[in-house]
């Protein structure tokens, strides 16, 4: 198997959808003539040409509303944000439009589009440009989410996202993109709203999706030093979300801590710990823990944003605090 | 005013009929709004009918599409949408053209093109310019019009739309219904501009006001643009002078208006306008008109009796039309 990073996996994906239908377009500011800012688009407006590969204005609003309207045409496009953080001028258009026309006009149009591009914290990028926006679009009814950590899961994904008929919103990390992993050289589709176990073990299940996932490998690695076994579930879709995989996790091991990088409050890890709390509560030997970012804004400074964050270190607490040990 | 000769009768009409439908029922439903039968907000086109009259005439139909704002029982009907099902969907039933889940500002029907009514002001001038945007990558030879009002065309929505719809050479029409209100703000209260068609002019649109209580203006300006846009890919700008009689919406008592000015538009209705030409060109009687009233009015209390003898929505439609 292939060994590639994050952003050639979804290179590929968006360069074989491209062949596979004519109706995939991409949008976004310098996804053409520069490459995408974070080269995820390298190579494709030379392979299908600029009305296929078009770079936009700096307007989010203006050309997501576009994508919008051009996939109730029965287009295929993907949007990309060069961040989520830019997004948020472009929100109305997505939950009001991309979401409500279907159930508004009583199932007379469908919004097969995705938007995607970097969410979440990253480094030394202050308080506009690091922060992760998944609870924002998770609390609308309508939107299929999906946050992969591996770039085998980002390419599977991102394929089922572009032929899915419903708008899906594809949260990457700008910390991931340089990440390796395998990849299979034949085409494969991974279904959108399956959960995946990165590492099985007995003793505390850790849940998380996107960067965050890595921190929890790491967290296992550690805790694996001191015998504990921890089981280590990425989400990788938040809608659908795969109760049936956390749940069987979390049944078998009795204890659960969710890592969100987000804000804590209302957030897309506070959600999954009051699942997990009222579905499994039976089951559960104590409370679930929960690891998310500061409820403060994102500072500049290196040590503190890092110290904002979920850390390894704060995951290995919270599992310990679930173990009842210290 | 534009002349009708070279207009024949059935055109005309057609357009008379269409547009006393408009105001007959636009007034059933105010009416069955003092009923408590419909609920919610419902903003009135009483006023405006040669607006949306004059440029469902100027697209072809099968081919071009509409969008607009939530005042948009009028574009529905102008479309070709049954009234009786938009009356259905005032009152929420199942046989409503949106199934009883759109309401007063979301009527829907995706094959007439007509791509509905939006809530959110301005929020569907970007998803018109997709349309065209789509219309044009899959060359199906048709293009759109998207309507709003003056309360619209600060928005960023509008600003951007024009600038994508000018750099890309997208078949789109941009009219701005300039009623002269937004909600209870006269233009001049909100903007450093009255002529608002001057706006279209920064992105390099060909950009003209038009007379909205004339019908034929509307049309043969709309069917311009609407042609240009369809063959030459090239967006324009038409700002439509117009008038609404009512409030807002049924809540408001439009206070912030005078009766002097209020009535100097009721002496240039488009309805009688129109009427008014016609009966001078021979083209129809007072009893003509007076049988056409009684029939539209019968017609629209059959959509009420209609709306009135539908089914309501099971429960089992909560979660259906959410996902594909």
């Amino acid at each position: 198997m292939a060994i590639i990073t994050m952003r050639e996996a979804l290179r590929q994906a968006l360069d074989e959808e491209m062949t596979r239908e004519t109706g995939v377009v991409i949008l976004g500011e310098e996804v053409a003539q520069y490459d995408g800012a974070y080269k995820v688009t390298k190579g494709l407006l030379e392979k299908y040409g600029p009305d296929r590969v078009i770079d936009t204005p700096i307007t989010e609003l203006g050309f997501t509303g576009l994508a919008v309207g051009a996939a109730f045409a029965g287009m295929r496009p993907v949007v990309e944000w060069m961040t989520f953080q830019f997004g948020l001028l472009a929100i109305d258009q997505l939950i009001h439009n991309a979401v409500k026309y279907r159930s508004m006009s009583g199932g007379q149009f469908k919004c097969p589009m995705v938007v995607r591009g970097p969410n979440g914290p990253a480094e030394f990028l202050g308080g506009q440009h690091s922060q992760s926006f998944a609870s924002y679009f998770v609390h609308v009814p309508g939107f299929k989410v999906v946050a992969p950590s591996t770039p085998y899961d980002a390419k599977g994904l991102l394929k089922s996202a572009i032929r899915d008929d419903n708008p899906v919103i594809f949260l990457e990390s700008e910390m991931n993109y340089g990440h390796k992993g395998e990849v299979p050289e034949g085409e494969y589709l991974i279904e959108i709203g399956k959960a995946d176990l990165k590492r099985e073990g007995n003793d505390v299940t850790l849940v998380s999706f996107s960067k965050p996932v890595a921190m929890c490998l790491q967290a296992a690695e550690e805790l694996a030093k001191e015998g504990i076994q921890a089981e280590v579930v990425d989400l990788r879709s938040l809608v659908p979300l795969d109760e049936e995989l956390v749940y069987a996790s979390v049944r078998k091991t009795n204890r659960a801590v969710v890592v969100d990088e987000a804000w804590p409050k209302a957030s897309v890890g506070s959600w999954i710990q009051a699942k997990i709390m009222q579905d499994c509560f039976d089951d559960l030997d104590a409370p679930v823990e929960f690891v998310a970012s500061e409820d403060v804004p994102m500072p500049y400074n290196h040590t503190l944003e890092l110290e904002v964050q979920p850390t390894v270190a704060k995951i290995v607490a919270a599992a310990k605090r679930a173990l009842y040990r210290s | 005013m534009r002349p009708i000769k070279g207009y024949d009768k059935p055109f005309l009409s057609a357009l008379l009929r269409e547009m006393l439908l408009i105001r007959r029922f636009e007034e059933k439903a105010g009416q069955m709004y003092g009923l408590k039968k419909i609920g919610g907000f419902c903003h009135l086109y009483n006023g405006q009918e040669a607006v949306c009259s004059g440029a469902a005439a100027g697209m072809q139909r099968g081919l071009d599409r509409l969008l607009t704002g939530y005042r948009d029982h009028g574009h529905a009907i102008s479309l070709g949408l049954d009234p009786k099902t938009l009356m259905a969907e005032l009152y929420g039933k199942a046989t409503g053209c949106s199934k009883g889940k759109g309401g007063s500002m979301h009527m829907f029907d995706y094959a007439k093109g007509m791509w509905g009514g939006n809530g959110i002001v301005g929020g569907q001038i970007p998803l018109a310019t997709g349309s065209a945007f789509a219309q044009k990558s899959q060359k199906d030879g048709g293009a759109t019009i998207v309507f709003f009002g003056d309360g619209a065309i600060h928005q960023g929505a509008f600003h951007e739309a024009m600038n994508l719809a000018a750099t890309w050479k997208l078949p789109v029409v941009f009219v701005c219904e300039n009623n002269q209100y937004g909600m209870g703000s006269a233009v001049d209260r909100v903007s450093s501009v009255t002529d608002l068609y001057v706006k279209g002019q920064a992105y390099n649109i060909p950009s003209k006001m038009v007379d909205g209580m004339d019908v034929i203006a509307v049309y043969e300006e709309v069917k311009a643009a609407m042609d240009t846009a369809r063959t030459k890919f090239e967006p324009s700008f038409l700002e439509i002078k117009t008038y609404r009689y009512k409030g807002h919406s049924m809540s408001d008592p439009a206070k912030y208006r005078t009766k002097e000015e209020t009535e100097a538009f009721l002496a240039q209705d488009p309805i009688l306008l129109l009427k008014g030409r016609m009966e001078e060109a021979k083209l129809l009687t007072e009893d003509q008109y007076k049988d056409l009233d009684r029939e539209l009015k019968d017609l629209v209390m059959g959509c009420v009796e209609f709306a009135e003898a539908s089914p309501e929505p099971g429960y089992e439609e909560i979660y259906t039309d959410i996902y594909v």
